[in-house]
């Protein structure tokens, strides 16, 4: 049974993907943040002056507001330390040939090219700050689906990106989108023409690699009508005992009966401050799913949203984080119901240990005119020892009163029935442990494709692993 | 004649539940391949007393020993006894939401045999048990006892048994609630063991003398505040049904206790 060997594995390794690569890079910023910086990086990526003014504008927005006081614990993230921009190579890749030997080397070792042959429909593979490769499968390119870096969507599909682009998450929406606009690099830009469906999943991979580094993704979809899509996030980073920072964007538009689903497996290393902004603006009966896995960072911030713009669109968040010894995820969702008969459901579920600290943070809105809106809100918090804390921060704001809404919080320890009868069935102590959790977290994972759910799975193991005390 | 093995010796055992003695010298001996049914008044022990043999960690033993087939069985961890073929039929079994029957089942089999079973060879043997014990084939993928009914989690327990095959059990009111087709499924399982795995032996603890009818038990022992008062053949369970327990009880005072 494969449970066996991770078993064994679980000895060997805490955090697997914390190995690091000697530095590997064309161009790299000098420390810390400025209007210079912005404009290298404009001027590197040969943009148009729109973009460079865009820019601009964000870092004045950024530099305006205040570092949130509310949330996670910021103090301790030093933006003077941080490199906001590493060139990682030139160009970018259509095959792996094409992507220098290291750099290639580093995504083998985390199994994307056998991932992509296996299981996806494309992929792109960010290195510090820029994408070092993009690809899709030849017959979707040939039905028109665009699945390009950023920077290549901006050139090769100006009108389409201007239309689109910081509409779904203006620089002002919060400090740390502002500084994302500033000084965003690599990310993907995606368009599935009408009716179009991706079925087997197209998956972008982020690494960060050098000390201090700062990464800044920006990235663009548009389902357009009836379209569907599955796109998929991991990310990982070198264990330093510095601070890393990411910070993405992810802007996401389901047009009019369109359907996107949006999974995220995040597993930075304990040093990162993970701080993203993702919405979907979901139009007319469209439907957009965000599936959230938080296991990884030392602090996330990051609340997946839907915008129900449209008569009937419905949104659904689904998110599971682990929160370990010195780790603060800060996650939920925001669910804004703007148009009738629009439905949302929020599934939270978090899993604290030895001092880790989870807290759920949602809202749920329903606007004026929106007749006829349901909403369903369920987080559950496990707790797996005497240290471990968990809070909630649900939100409701309804101006009408045909709203049905549902909210369900429930925080639970494994109880020592539980584990008294799986060990009378012959489980040794941790493995009782690890199904009780994974049964916990099931609701989620079974929406994963399996490869992610048996990734989950095993994570979950590793990260169970010595939680007997 | 060869003399029979002991599979289970209990002597003089004491346990207390935070602080406060609950069995008060149970003597018991179960050897190989024997039926014992252990009846009584609720609240007497009986239930602690599988709790104890089990390992369950609320119960400290003060006092006295149980040896299973030979080993000090209180050295052993809850997850090593039941690897050594003890199992416990639970009186109030846990839910595990999120995981099913037969995930569950698979890797306490392969906990206990401690290697790979292959998922063909055990969905195999999970579905004959399951034909045996009559449940639907629906069942192994529902959520260990989540929103089972009384009656579906024993059967659960049964299933369980069936498919671990144990050399020792204890059966904890696996026949409270349960009508008449569904004990008669408990009992077929129980037998079924006992004819297949000679050895196997044991504990029923019950109120109702109606599942000896199925089982035939070879002893009967009967439980009062924390001790075994009486002990005798199947008759000894009939009279206890026409007469209650206020015999024993009578017993056990003029036992001068
Ligand atoms: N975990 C426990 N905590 C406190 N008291 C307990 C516990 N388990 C059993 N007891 C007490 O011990 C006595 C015997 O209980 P039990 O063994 O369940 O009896 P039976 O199974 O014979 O009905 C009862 O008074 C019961 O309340
Ligand atoms: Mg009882």
């Amino acid at each position: 049974m494969p449970k066996d060997q991770n078993v064994a594995a679980l000895k060997l390794d805490d955090y697997k993907y914390g190995f690091k690569d000697p530095d590997s890079y064309v161009f790299k910023s000098e420390k810390g943040l400025s209007k210079r910086i912005v404009e290298q990086i404009s001027e590197m990526k040969e943009e148009p002056n729109w973009m460079l003014k865009f820019r601009l504008k964000g870092l004045e927005i950024y530099e305006s507001k205040p570092v949130p006081q509310w949330g996670a614990d910021l103090s301790q993230l030093d933006m003077d330390e941080i490199y906001f921009y590493v060139k990682p190579s030139e160009g970018e890749g259509r095959t792996w040939d094409e992507v220098p030997d290291d750099i290639k080397r580093t995504f083998d070792r985390l199994g994307i090219p056998e991932a992509e042959q296996k299981s996806l429909s494309g992929v792109g593979a960010q290195y510090e700050s820029e994408m070092v490769y993009h690809r899709i499968k030849d017959d979707l390119a040939e039905q028109g689906v665009i699945f390009d870096s950023i920077e290549t969507g901006l050139k090769n599909h100006p009108d389409l990106f201007k239309r689109y682009f910081a509409t779904v998450i203006p620089s002002h929406d919060n400090k740390y989108a502002a500084l994302n606009s500033a000084v965003w690099s690599g990310g993907s830009f995606i368009y599935v023409p009408p009716g179009v469906e991706v079925d087997i999943p197209l998956q972008a991979y982020f690494r960060v690699n050098s000390e201090n580094m700062g990464q800044f993704e920006r990235t663009l979809i548009i389902a357009d009508e009836g379209a569907k899509l599955h796109y998929i996030e991991g990310c990982t980073a070198p264990t330093y005992s510095t601070n890393s920072f990411h910070s993405g964007v992810i802007e996401i538009i389901v047009n009019r009966g369109a359907s996107v689903r949006y999974t995220t497996i995040q597993n930075w290393s304990n040093n990162m401050y993970n701080l993203v902004t993702q919405r979907a603006r979901v139009e007319e009966d469209a439907r957009m799913a965000w599936l959230d896995g938080n296991l990884g960072s030392k602090i996330t911030m990051k609340y997946p949203s839907c915008f129900l713009m449209g008569r009937g669109a419905s949104g659904e968040i689904m998110s599971i984080a682990y929160a370990g010894p010195g780790q603060h995820q800060d996650a939920g969702g925001k669910m804004i119901h703007a148009a009738p008969h629009t439905t949302s459901e929020i599934i939270s579920k978090s899993i604290s240990k030895g001092g880790g600290r989870s807290s759920y943070r949602g809202l749920v809105q329903v606007q004026k005119g929106a007749h006829n809106a349901s909403s369903n809100v369920e987080c559950d918090a496990l707790l797996l020892d005497e240290e471990a804390r968990t809070d909630t921060y649900p939100y409701i704001e309804i101006d009408e009163n045909d709203a049905s809404i549902g909210h369900e919080a429930t925080v639970t320890k494994i109880g020592d029935e539980q584990l008294f009868y799986l060990m009378q069935r012959g489980l040794a102590e941790d493995e009782a442990r690890t199904m009780v959790v994974r049964g916990f977290i099931e609701p989620i994972s079974k929406h994963l494709p399996l490869e992610y759910a048996v990734e989950l799975n095993r994570l979950v193991e590793l990260e169970m692993e010595g939680s007997v005390g | 004649m060869t003399e029979k093995k002991e599979l289970l010796v209990v002597e003089d055992l004491h346990a207390a539940v935070e602080g406060e003695e609950i069995l008060r010298g149970v003597n018991l001996t179960i050897c190989e391949s024997e039926l014992h049914a252990l009846m009584g008044p609720n609240g007497s022990g009986k239930s602690t007393l599988a709790k104890v043999v089990a390992g369950h960690p609320a119960y400290a033993v003060t006092q006295g020993s149980i040896r299973y087939r030979g080993e000090d069985l209180l050295e052993m961890e809850v997850d090593e006894r039941a690897r050594k073929g003890l199992f416990m039929a639970f009186q109030y079994p846990s839910e595990i939401p999120g995981v099913t029957i037969a995930q569950f089942l698979r890797h306490a089999k392969s906990a206990q045999t401690g290697e790979d079973i292959s998922v063909l060879d055990f969905y195999d043997d999970l579905k004959d048990a399951m034909n045996e014990l009559d449940v639907d084939e629906k069942f192994a993928e529902r959520f260990v006892n989540d929103g089972f009914s009384g009656g579906e989690k024993k059967r659960n327990e049964i299933l369980q048994m069936a498919m671990l095959k144990p050399d020792f059990a204890l059966l904890d009111e696996t026949d409270s609630g349960l009508d008449i087709d569904a004990l008669k499924i408990v009992a077929d399982g129980v037998n079924t063991l006992h004819r297949e795995r000679g050895h196997f032996g044991v504990l029923i603890i019950t109120h109702y003398q109606r599942i000896l009818n199925y089982i035939q038990p070879d002893f009967v022992h009967v439980m009062v505040d924390g001790r075994i008062v009486r002990s005798g053949d199947r008759e000894l369970a009939l009279e206890l049904e026409a007469e209650g327990y206020e015999s024993t009880r009578g017993q056990l005072t003029a036992a001068g206790s």
